[in-house]
């Protein structure tokens, strides 16, 4: 493996992070995460770093929970929809024939309608919870994964070795477990940091619309939602988010990024 | 016939069966799901006459194909049904907001489209040099940042530092073009920050593309300067590609849009939307969905058709 470049390697340390944050969030919190502590949108102090939110809860505490929920939500989802937008996008390249036809044409409607606003048409009559927001999210971005997915296999499903394994008798799930996963896998994962990031930004749009993560959990969106009032006066809670959004983003897609780049001169150039 | 009135005409077709299918899709979203419409609306607590009061309403007691097709002539006559929550006319409402958002999205395209191009070229013109990179970086920013947020910077550092613009964008008939461009000032400029980066991403790329061909070299041979080799040999190469770029970002407005009403307290479709959908006003939010599918599903075709338009090879045929 060859260095891990400057811009690679800032993006790892900033991703890693947040991903320990949240996950050790409990340990790393000054306060409770619904716990009053102070006076309504306190300045930013010694004993509450980033101040107070809207009714007094220290904000530092609620931004990392809020981080919790939304890397949770935003990486089940990305898993939901990899699976299933992988499995179904190599079995219609193996497969073939009106199965194809069928999926992907299905996946051409779908994405005809905006996300969101099939999302919200959905969240209009399902009760809001984490797992709702989980199935729908992963669900509507399966369709990106799916034609991704169905383009690389449809590719590697014509190469000597899966014609190989084939004419030895192997069955269609080792095909596409063993011969064509393994060779789809690069862009898949290189892929699979912009949904991530895609899916923390819209579970923060659903939340900050107040149809996401319902109140008293926290999470990035909701805190903009809860704090934005504050913005009229001066109050600058609301902007928290904002800068742990975008640094999130930024340093995923210096990753995937890097990855993509890797992996294709890996291949030699194939499979970007 | 013209080879490419049938190629526009298939496409054209193609797009009223895919706004169709949509449609189907729509009604189905908000009919095949676990649980029952009038439950879910009215919560746990819900007596059974209300229950059944609602349902009636909804008209749940039928089958959901006649359900369907009752909803779909309505729209088509424009009757859209009134909202459970306040018993007025859909369509009535929604005409009136559909005006409001497709106001704040024509002055969006009308400023984000030519500095899109411009920035396009600029970047290319001093390709892999700081204006080339700045701009790059700040493309990566402003997509990495949600579009409320935007907004909330905007707001917090343009209207209440500075204090040049209101932070809430109302307007109503009452008031002249100057004050209304002055109301919506600020979410314009969320939605051109929105659409901007992409917009100016692909249309680099898409004239970096031209920039690789024999006859640009030609002209850089022949001693023109890089702006004339980019204005007269490359842009009218690269405007296929361009304009389908614009509309796609176009579509993608009407979705930034959503958004963006409600930060700024905008009485759009999008603000209509949200609201209906946290108090679960099914008919509502079938109409705007319907409505919303539509022009991206429309917008999309255009693109398409001005694609076919703009190839000399399918207006020219042998």
């Amino acid at each position: 493996m060859s260095r891990i470049p400057l811009s690679a390697l800032v993006g790892l340390v900033f991703t890693g992070a947040y991903f320990l944050a949240a996950i050790f969030a409990p340990f790393i919190t000054p306060y409770g995460m619904s716990e009053i502590v102070g006076d309504v949108w306190e300045p930013m102090s010694r004993t509450h770093l980033l101040g107070t939110d809207s009714i007094g809860r220290d904000l530092l505490t609620r931004m990392i929970y809020g981080g919790r929920t939304t890397i949770f939500i935003a990486t089940m989802a990305t898993l939901l929809s990899f699976t299933t937008g992988a499995v179904l996008g190599f079995l219609a390249a193996v497969i073939g024939g009106w199965i194809d036809q069928a999926l992907s044409r299905f996946v051409d409607l779908v994405m005809a309608i905006p996300s969101l606003i099939f999302a919200l048409v959905v969240l209009s009559v399902m009760p809001v919870t984490i797992p709702v927001l989980i199935m729908v999210m992963g669900l509507l971005d399966s369709t990106r994964v799916y034609r991704l997915a169905r383009a690389v296999a449809v590719d590697i499903n014509v190469m000597d070795f899966v014609e190989a394994a084939r004419l030895r008798g192997e069955g269609r799930s080792w095909i596409i477990f063993r011969e064509i996963l393994p060779n789809a896998l690069s862009p898949l994962v290189a892929e699979m940091g912009l949904r991530f990031i895609f899916m923390v930004l819209f579970v923060s749009t659903l939340s900050f619309l107040g149809l996401g993560v319902q109140p008293p959990n926290a999470d990035w969106g909701g805190i903009v939602k809860e704090n934005k009032e504050g913005i009229v006066y001066g109050i600058a809670a609301a902007l928290v988010p904002a800068f742990a959004i975008a640094t999130l983003a930024i340093s995923v897609n210096l990753v995937a990024d890097w990855v993509l780049n890797r992996t294709t001169s890996l291949k030699g150039g194939r499979g970007g | 016939m013209h080879p490419i009135l049938i190629l526009v005409s298939q496409r054209i077709a193609l797009g009223l069966l895919l706004l169709f299918a949509a449609s189907v899709l729509i009604f189905a979203g908000t009919m095949i799901l676990p649980g029952d419409v009038a439950q879910s609306i009215l919560g746990q607590s819900a007596t059974p006459e209300a229950l059944a009061n609602l349902r009636a309403e909804l008209g749940l007691n039928e089958p959901p194909v006649t359900r369907y097709f009752n909803w779909l002539f309505g729209a088509m006559q424009g009757d859209l049904g009134v909202a459970l929550t306040n018993g007025q006319d859909i369509a009535d409402a929604l005409g009136r907001r559909l005006g409001n958002t497709l106001f704040l999205a024509f002055w969006a395209a009308v400023i984000a489209v030519p500095l899109a191009i411009f920035l396009g070229l600029l970047a290319v013109r001093y390709r892999n040099r700081w204006p080339d990179k700045l701009i790059s970086g700040v493309t990566l920013a402003s997509i990495s940042i949600p579009e409320f947020l935007i907004g909330y910077l905007l707001v917090y550092f343009v209207a209440v530092k500075l204090g040049w613009f209101s932070s809430v964008a109302m307007i109503n008939d009452s008031m002249s073009l100057g004050d209304k461009l002055s109301a919506i000032a600020l979410p314009v400029a969320v939605l051109v920050l929105v659409v901007l980066a992409h917009m100016m991403r692909m249309t680099r790329a898409a004239i970096l593309n031209v920039m690789q061909s024999a006859y640009i070299e030609t002209a850089e041979l022949k001693g023109l300067s890089g702006f004339n080799v980019i204005f007269r040999h490359a842009f009218p190469n690269a405007i296929s590609p361009i304009v389908n770029v614009v509309m796609l970002n176009l579509a993608y407005l009407v979705v930034g849009v959503v958004v963006v009403e409600v930060v700024f307290v905008y009485p759009g479709m999008g603000q209509f939307l949200v609201d209906h959908v946290s108090k679960r006003d099914v008919p509502v939010v079938q109409a705007c969905g319907l409505v919303f599918a539509a022009v991206y599903i429309g917008l999309n075709m255009v693109a398409d058709i001005v694609a076919i338009l703009s190839n000399p090879r399918l207006r020219h045929p042998k």
